[in-house]
């Protein structure tokens, strides 16, 4: 089985985020970037299935040359190659680039699986996954606490508001797994050591037949007019609890006109 | 006037419009004429609430293709409401669903896609509330027909009387819709409470609750105020709570009149979820707690003499 995963790096979860005055694109110099945490579960999860189904897995990121740090990591924790796709021009893509991008990159190598983490921690999107699909024309299997395989079918448990879904489908799918799914493996020293070796093959958007001017800043299909720091919230009333912890409370939210 | 299609969700079982849905119609007015896109059964009943806020039309899909196969069905209904209405704009609700239709759909027209707005003004400037609320961002859809998704609780529902027809849609769904198919649904127990992102109130307990027994303790509170229920991630990945209540980053995401966290540390991925409760309340044996910088009022204390106390005392003031 041939299996794909995208992985994003992204600013680590407790740096604080910021835009830049420049052109409103998120910062992505200053912070420590990391391997986004959600995607840690689709790369455990594609181990798994490779393991034990057998296949090769390979990871596949679009973003600025220090993401590749971020490959080198899915690889460390066992994947088997890595495509980098890096170019000056895809700077301040949006969603709808990032997907075509993407899906450019996965078209016609016969993946059968296709795997994504449920949302990227900086964008919070939760959109390109779908997107991919869209654009392959292939299934959607989202949001999965749960995937299964049998012959040529996947089936997951797609995680609803009210509880889940059993959803099938034939291969090629897209799928991608929420944080309850797996517990994500750590890089042995090993793991890291044998990363060194793996192939990375790094892409540009000429090399995926895309033209320049449809993805970048300029080419996106939304822009942000403004934006500001929220003025910090006065700090509030903290009190310690002298026994009348809970009176104090509830005349707070009488006086907020909430009783 | 342009038509501006809302995707609306309702109740499974009672066939009730979702409250949130209530307040994209009234947004919807903002840019245009609002008609509800309904998918399933159940739409006539909702016919007079629907008129009731605004919709003049409401579309309706409800075929045995859009219930086997998930999201993608309603992309094709809406993509082809598109194509046929050339709306002003199309707005959909911030859930898993909501969002992912929307991406579908904006890659399918050639629109732009703005998620999780907390508002939208008359000349379509959505506000985001963005790195767990810290920033505020303004922007814009600058391709094809803007999609929204917008965050419940974000405006407040308000009627627009008018009378609202149904027009049935086609729902012969595409080949790639069919790739996909819901083969079971398994619906978890929902209980007597408001549901969790839709809730004024929601109170929530985390791993200082100890236990699901503790659980009864955050459930009175909740019950004192008309409240959902929510949890951390510690609670419910230690089985304390069912997960589909959990808050945060990868549970719900929910914006409340008043939230009261008990028990509750304030992780970063927790805050993720509750960030934009327009008023927080914290309970927490531990002053150092990162919840507290973002309470409105704080009791360090031990969770389980404070929260009785003050459900004691809800009782008391409410009689
Ligand atoms: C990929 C990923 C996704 C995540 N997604 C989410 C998410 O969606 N939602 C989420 O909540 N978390 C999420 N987390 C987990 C998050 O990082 C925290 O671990 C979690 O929120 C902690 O839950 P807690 O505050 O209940 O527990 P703790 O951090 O252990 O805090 C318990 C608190 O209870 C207090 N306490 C203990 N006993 C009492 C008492 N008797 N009375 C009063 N106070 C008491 C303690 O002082 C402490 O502050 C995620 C983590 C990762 C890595
Ligand atoms: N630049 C990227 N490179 C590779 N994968 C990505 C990229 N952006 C997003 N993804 C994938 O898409 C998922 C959802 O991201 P998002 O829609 O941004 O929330 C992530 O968890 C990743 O698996």
């Amino acid at each position: 089985m041939k299996i794909a995963v995208c992985v994003k790096q992204v600013p680590d979860t407790w740096a604080e985020k910021t835009l830049r005055e420049q052109d409103s694109t998120l910062d992505r110099e200053s912070p420590d970037g990391v391997l986004n945490e959600l995607d840690e579960y689709a790369v455990e999860e594609a181990l798994q299935i490779a393991e034990a189904h057998g296949g090769e897995v390979t990871v596949v990121s679009m973003g600025p040359a220090r993401a590749a740090e971020t490959v080198r990591k899915a690889l460390s924790m066992g994947a088997d190659a890595g495509i980098h796709i890096q170019d000056d021009v895809l700077h301040g893509s949006d969603a709808i680039a990032t997907s075509a991008v993407l899906a450019a990159a996965l078209a016609d190598k016969g993946f059968d699986l296709i795997i994504f983490g449920s949302e990227s921690t900086d964008a919070r999107m939760s959109v390109i996954p779908a997107m991919v699909a869209e654009r392959l024309g292939v299934a959607q299997l989202t949001f999965a606490q749960r995937v299964s395989i049998a012959g040529t079918d996947v089936t997951i448990e797609r995680v609803t508001d009210y509880g889940f879904d059993t959803i099938t489908a034939a291969m090629p799918a897209v799928v991608s797994v929420v944080e309850k799914i797996n517990e994500p493996r750590y890089p042995s020293f090993k793991g890291i050591m044998a990363a060194k070796k793996k192939p990375v093959e790094t892409l540009a958007v000429a090399d995926l037949g895309l033209d320049a001017a449809s993805v970048g800043q300029a080419a996106a299909w939304s822009a942000v007019e403004d934006f500001a720091a929220r003025p910090p919230k006065p700090a509030g009333t903290i009190v310690s609890d002298d026994g009348d912890g809970g009176a104090r409370i509830a005349s707070y939210l009488t006086e907020q006109k909430f009783i | 006037m342009a038509k501006v299609l809302v995707l609306v969700e309702h109740d499974a079982a009672s066939g009730s419009v979702k409250k949130a849905s209530l307040e994209l119609l009234t947004l919807a007015r903002r840019l245009g004429d609002p008609a509800a896109v309904w998918f399933g059964a159940g739409s006539t009943a909702a016919l007079t609430v629907l008129g009731e806020y605004g919709a003049s039309t409401v579309y309706v899909a409800d075929g045995d293709d859009v219930k086997a196969h998930p999201v993608v069905p309603m992309v094709d209904v809406l993509s082809a409401l598109v194509a046929e209405l050339s709306p002003a704009a199309v707005i959909v609700p911030s859930s898993a669903d909501g969002k992912e239709v929307a991406g579908r759909l904006a890659v399918r027209t050639g629109s732009g896609v703005i998620t999780d707005a907390v508002d939208i003004d008359a000349s379509g400037v959505a506000t985001q509330s963005v790195f767990g609320g810290s920033t505020v961002v303004h922007s814009k859809v600058t391709s094809g027909t803007p999609i929204y998704t917008v965050r419940s609780n974000s405006v407040a529902p308000e009627p627009a009387p008018t009378t609202c027809t149904a027009q049935t849609v086609s729902t012969e769904v595409s080949a790639v819709a069919k790739t996909a198919t819901v083969v079971e649904r398994t619906v978890a127990s929902k209980g007597g409470r408001p549901e969790l992102t839709e809730a004024a109130v929601v109170v929530s307990g985390g791993r200082g609750v100890g236990g699901s027994e503790g659980f009864s303790v955050i459930e009175k509170l909740a019950d004192s105020l008309g409240a959902a229920v929510g949890a951390s991630r510690a609670a419910t990945d230690a089985g304390w709570y069912p997960h589909q209540y959990q808050v945060g980053q990868t549970g719900k995401t929910v914006s409340p009149q008043l939230y009261i966290a008990n028990g509750i540390s304030g992780a970063i991925q927790h805050r993720a979820g509750m960030q934009t409760s327009k008023m927080v309340v914290a309970v927490n044996k531990d002053a150092e707690a990162p919840i507290f910088e973002l309470a409105d009022f704080g009791v360090v204390g031990d969770l389980f003499e404070v929260v009785p106390q003050l459900t004691d005392e809800i009782e008391k003031r409410a009689n």
